[in-house]
């Protein structure tokens, strides 16, 4: 049984008012910080307990805050990220629209530590039912005295706005959600300068994503070496993990970062195994972006280890034979689903969300969708799949923000591993929508604990 | 480009209303002195709120407001997925079509919607009541298929036929009361 250090009081009804939320402990980390911290304990506690940041990327969110320029004079703000928009990730949701004082706690204690005196939360603009339970939230702690002048008479200031976004993926990068927060259109700006020199309004800015900030609240309340305990490795903490697809029992789960892979798929505490008494097929353990795995790479490494849900083993072997953490964002497939289908689903994800600033992206994702389209409704050619393998290594690692990376991965690695699927495409055009054929020898044979690694 | 595809409708007057202006200087005070251009993305959602849609003369009031240039709104509008260029039904039916959505049926709830109320996407019913699209992913993933319905974007998870049938029944008796 996991620890639970976000989502422990998630059932507690009323738990999403403040009231409640204070009688369970909530805003003691504020208390504490501003009362008995100085900034520079706080950062300090933050990069003891290896928190590393929850949004996709995993930079260490002590030394992002290191990082920040502290000239006289001039504002810094902090600004959460919560343009939660990357396929298979919607955890971010769930603490918001459950537990928002959570978030609202963690971004002042977050604050007092950054020098920020105003802060903005950016929602995705879909998000309209979270934006009004945050404001209501922020309502009630500014009520209580936790927001405004003179917080619990320590002096400190602060103001905390929600911004809604206007419906872009790209804004969840942080250069582009500076860029749409200050009223534009969502452009990654070119890195250097970095938000933390030159961020909102020129001024210095960290950007971290709501499940960091949250994750703020235990570290001042127990203390960064005890939240470092928890975990494997580099892999500290817990992580919420959104998990959907074809699973007995989607939802969100916080885990202790370590668990092992087929507990985390198979267990009844978690995803409770796939649905409809079906094999696992493939996963995608981080959100879209990250490459795909057919499910005995998932469940175990090529060197016969247990695969874990952490930062380090997910990544072990590279893109050849591993993948990502990512957002937690976990979709399984089920021995039925069609890789080339889903792949051109992906990718008509990236075209429409590429913002058409780098040449690679805007047109290399157009060109992804349009080949893969043709393979999946039975147009295609042989040399299609190293076209689209060729087009996916022309985007990587040649744009200005990693959407261009993003948009190849989820091909390239689909045809790593699916290869024979997308040649069944070709040779058995007339078939191809059928979409059913599931090709088995992919799939994780029941009963699941004899599988081997090919 | 702006895509402005209903020249018959744009032209018309907008005059917002005291309370919408009072709406927007509220949103423009919470970003400092000259940053005002902050507040465009929010103030575009009230008035598609009260519009409907954003049209031309909406949104060079809008820049006015601002005191920015009209282009600088109508990039911004044009850029963004959530901003409508032209009419819409009153109830828009914004339906998942990403990754685990689609493997779940996210496709066939989209035929039905579209078989159920007789017009493609993008199109406006003739009552003027219902017009539906696909969105990519609306990160509800675990309780796919979804979709949603503005102004409020309230929320409808694990669809089914039947499940839209009552949701396009319930709008439409609410549209008549």
């Amino acid at each position: 049984m996991g620890r639970k250090l976000l989502l422990e009081h998630i059932n507690v009804p009323g738990i999403n008012t403040f009231d409640v939320y204070r009688q369970k402990g909530g805003y003691r980390a504020v208390e504490k910080a501003l009362k008995t911290l100085a900034p520079a304990d706080i950062v300090e506690e933050v990069k003891k307990s290896g928190l590393r940041g929850r949004g996709g990327a995993g930079f260490p969110t002590g030394m992002k805050w290191s990082f920040l320029a502290k000239p006289e004079g001039v504002a810094r703000y902090l600004v959460c990220n919560a343009d939660e928009s990357e396929p298979g990730t919607f955890k971010d949701r769930y603490l918001m629209t459950y537990i928002p004082h959570a978030l609202i706690e963690g971004m002042i204690v977050s604050s007092f530590a950054l020098g920020a005196n105003t802060s903005y939360i950016y929602v995705r603009g879909e998000m309209m039912p979270q934006i009004r339970i945050l404001e209501k939230a922020i309502a009630e702690a500014k009520a209580a005295g936790f927001l405004g002048k003179n917080i619990l008479g320590t002096g400190y200031d602060l103001e905390l706005y929600v911004q809604p976004g206007g419906g872009a993926y790209i804004c969840g990068e942080e250069t582009a959600l500076l860029e749409s927060l200050e009223g534009k259109r969502g452009n990654p700006r070119i890195k250097p300068p970095f938000p933390a020199i030159a961020g909102l309004y020129g001024c210095p800015t960290v950007v971290n994503n709501v499940e960091s900030i949250a994750a703020v609240v235990p570290i001042i309340n127990d203390g960064g070496e005890e939240y470092a305990k928890i975990g494997v490795g580099r892999s500290t903490g817990t992580k919420l993990i959104s998990a959907g697809g074809n699973l007995r029992k989607p939802g969100v789960y916080e885990i202790d970062l370590g668990l092992s892979a087929e507990e985390f798929l198979y267990s009844d505490e978690y995803c409770g195994g796939i649905a409809n008494g079906k094999r696992l097929k493939a996963v995608v353990a981080g959100g879209s972006s990250v490459p795909i795995l057919p499910a005995n790479l998932f469940l175990k490494t090529v060197n016969g280890e247990a695969r874990l849900m952490s930062y380090e083993s997910l990544a072990d072997g590279g893109f050849v034979s591993g993948t990502m953490l990512g957002s937690g964002g976990f979709i399984a497939y089920d021995e039925d689903q069609c890789i080339v289908r889903n792949t051109w689903n992906f990718a008509r994800f990236y075209h429409h969300e590429s913002c058409g600033q780098c040449s690679p992206c805007r047109e290399g994702t157009g060109w992804m969708e349009k080949v893969l389209h043709r393979l999946e409704y039975g147009h295609g050619k042989m040399s299609d799949i190293d076209l689209l393998v060729d087009v996916s290594k022309k985007i990587e690692g040649n744009t200005i923000c990693p959407l261009g990376d993003a948009a190849a991965w989820p091909v390239a690695s689909a045809i790593r591993h699916f290869r024979d699927e997308f040649e069944w495409h070709v040779t058995h055009a007339g078939e191809a929508t059928t979409h059913n054929f599931g090709l088995a020898h992919y799939a994780d044979p029941l009963p699941k604990k004899e599988e081997s690694v090919a | 480009m702006l895509r402005v595809e209903d020249t018959t409708q744009q032209h018309e007057p907008v005059t917002f209303s005291a309370e919408l202006t009072a709406k927007f200087a509220d949103i423009v005070s919470r970003y400092p002195q000259g940053k005002q251009k902050s507040a465009l993305l929010p103030i575009l959602h009230l008035v598609q709120a009260e519009y409907g849609w954003l049209s031309v003369p909406a949104m060079d009031n809008v820049a006015a407001f601002l005191e920015i240039l009209p282009i600088e709104v109508y990039e911004v509008a044009t850029f963004y997925t959530m901003y409508f260029m032209r009419p819409q039904g009153k109830y828009v039916l914004e339906v998942c079509r990403t990754g685990p959505c689609e493997i779940v049926g996210a496709g066939k709830i989209m035929d039905y919607i579209e078989n159920k109320l007789g017009v493609k996407e993008g199109e406006v019913t003739a009552d003027g009541l219902f017009s539906w699209r696909g969105v990519e992913c609306l990160a509800a993933c675990g309780y796919a298929p979804v979709l949603q319905i503005g102004p409020e974007y309230t929320f409808y998870e694990n669809l089914t036929e039947q499940s839209v049938d009552q949701l396009i029944g319930d709008l439409k008796a609410k549209a008549k009361n």
